[in-house]
């Protein structure tokens, strides 16, 4: 198989798995107990907080662990909401093209009392921070932007978010699960006050995450009980995948440079080989882009069936057509950039890895291509197109 | 794929009488590229038998799979027959689809009620419009 959908998970790497075992039947004691057992756990437990934090640049009292993205990107904003609500500032700034553990929370907001802005981005994906800066009021209590766009790519500029949220003395998250890993973090230089990352987007165990806020800001839980992670986060926390989230992280960041250079070479090779089908357009923004994305729309054809008869040819993608959602409507963040529903319904997400070769995305192009003429050949909007009945959406 | 069932593969993978009749005695197109689904049947009709029926269809994978698994229903058929086909029929021969793929099925059973509705208007041939409600399936169409 050539996995590319590594934005939706990684294979776990050796490092990972080995980190990870020891804590299954050797090191097993619970790290809240007093007694030698629980004590080694809780001493692989602190390990793994403190080389997490120094990978992001802070200190390993700043670092929660949690379920993943979603429940990181839940408690930062749930968070920051009832500091807010607190001072009587109840507005939140956010984009249109964030992940659903976002919009969702901040919808949910939205019932219950809270304003939320939520800010258009240009045809590539990108924000501009005037908009942000724009967009900030005397009520307003947080910020919330995504890193890095899980469908398209899209870098966003971060720092200088965190820049405007700074001097206006408003919180500012940063959803980094496609981030992490994948480019150089540092909270204090990207001026980040909360920041969510999640451990299987770098070749770490699913199921485990962080959320990181800078000291001084104090979470609100989602779930009560026991006072593991200071009392911010109840459960016994799941050693194994917290060890194993440490290893992954850490390899993921010491070879980071490397990694991102070598793997862009071969997402530049990929964008070239399918920008060779006509009437089909490069989603996400070309320079600021994250190095193992590669998003296309395909005019006259539906990402399901190109999904389908790319798994036939051993080939793992994804798409953000509708179909593939369970829903009607494509993908919100394709709409977002300007993609009418014709063609959203026709896009297809390749994401690359440090496994990818440069034989499996030449391997990989003419598939595509061949999938496409094929369904192209059976689409009455693809002859419509051809023939001068229907306007060509993609020149 | 656990999504869909073998049949469904099966149809998708090699789709049964794909393409164009040039000179078709009924034509009907259902859908909408905004919903991401658009089927055409193409019939040929001799007496009152379908001697043949082609499709195209811009869809997902049900999409494919129930337009040329209708097409297999109606080959050979009167026409009398092809009215009658339910969108039931089509889930059925294809062994089921998930429940937010049945509008696929809905389609199929349109395009070729509306292919039906064509051969009748171009022979001026009188026919119950009852028969051949206006385009129920989907939801946000304003096509």
């Amino acid at each position: 198989m050539i996995y590319l959908d590594n934005a939706a998970t990684t294979k776990m790497s050796k490092t990972a798995i080995d980190a990870m075992l020891p804590y299954f039947d050797g090191i097993y004691g619970n790290p809240s107990s007093l007694h030698s057992a629980g004590q080694a756990a809780a001493e692989g437990l602190q390990n793994a907080r403190e080389r997490i934090a120094a990978c992001l640049g802070c200190t390993a009292k700043e670092i929660t662990f949690t379920s993943g993205g979603s429940e990181s990107d839940n408690q930062a904003i749930r968070s920051a909401a009832k500091l807010g609500e607190r001072k009587g500032k109840r507005h939140i700034i956010s984009t249109k093209i964030e992940h659903h553990a976002v919009l969702h929370t901040l919808k949910k907001l939205e019932n219950e009392g809270f304003a939320v802005t939520l800010l258009d981005v240009d045809e590539s994906g990108l924000i501009d921070p005037r908009l942000v800066e724009a967009a900030i009021t005397e009520d307003t209590c947080l910020v919330t932007v995504m890193f890095a766009n899980n469908e398209i790519g899209t870098i966003e500029p971060i720092k200088e978010i965190g820049a405007i949220c700074r001097g206006k003395g408003v919180l500012f998250h940063t959803d980094a699960v496609q981030a992490a890993g994948h480019l150089p973090i540092d909270v204090n230089a990207l001026n980040v006050d909360l920041l969510s990352l999640s451990a299987h987007k770098f070749h770490g165990p699913k199921g485990i995450g962080v959320l990181y806020a800078r000291k001084g800001i104090p979470l609100t839980n989602l779930i009560e009980g026991g006072a593991q992670e200071r009392g911010k986060r109840a459960g016994t926390e799941n050693l194994p995948a917290i060890m194993g989230m440490a290893a992954a992280l850490e390899e993921a960041c010491a070879s980071l440079g490397e990694n991102a250079k070598r793997i862009a070479a071969l997402r530049d090779r990929l964008i070239a080989g399918l920008s060779e089908i006509p009437h089909g357009i490069l989603n996400g923004d070309r320079e600021h882009r994250l190095p193992g994305n590669v998003n296309f729309c395909f005019e006259g054809i539906e990402g399901e069936s190109l999904l389908l008869l790319l798994d036939d040819k051993g080939i793992a993608a994804s798409s953000g057509s509708a179909c593939t959602s369970g829903s009607l409507d494509p993908s919100h963040v394709l709409l977002a950039i300007g993609r009418v529903h014709d063609v959203a319904h026709g896009s297809l997400r390749l994401t690359l890895s440090e496994e990818t070769t440069e034989e499996e995305i030449d391997y990989t192009i003419g598939a595509v291509k061949e999938v496409v003429g094929y369904l192209r050949n059976m689409s009455p909007v693809w002859r419509d197109l051809m023939s001068g009945k229907r306007e060509f959406i993609i020149k | 794929m656990t999504l869909y069932s073998e049949k469904v593969m099966d149809h998708f993978r090699n789709p049964r009488n794909v393409g164009v009749i040039e000179d078709a005695d009924g034509v009907g197109e259902v859908g909408n590229a905004k919903c991401g689904d658009i089927m055409k049947m193409y019939l040929k009709i001799d007496g009152d038998i379908i001697t043949d029926v082609k499709f195209e269809t811009f869809g997902c994978g049900s999409a494919i799979a129930s337009s040329s698994m209708a097409t297999e229903l109606i080959k050979g058929r009167p026409v009398s027959e092809a009215l009658k086909l339910t969108n039931q029929a089509v889930v059925e021969a294809l062994d089921g689809l998930p429940a937010y793929k049945l509008h696929c099925s809905v389609l199929a059973e349109e395009a070729i009620k509306k292919a039906l509705q064509d051969y009748y208007e171009k022979n001026g041939i009188d026919y119950d419009r009852a028969q051949f409600p206006q385009c129920k399936s989907c939801g946000h169409c304003d096509a």
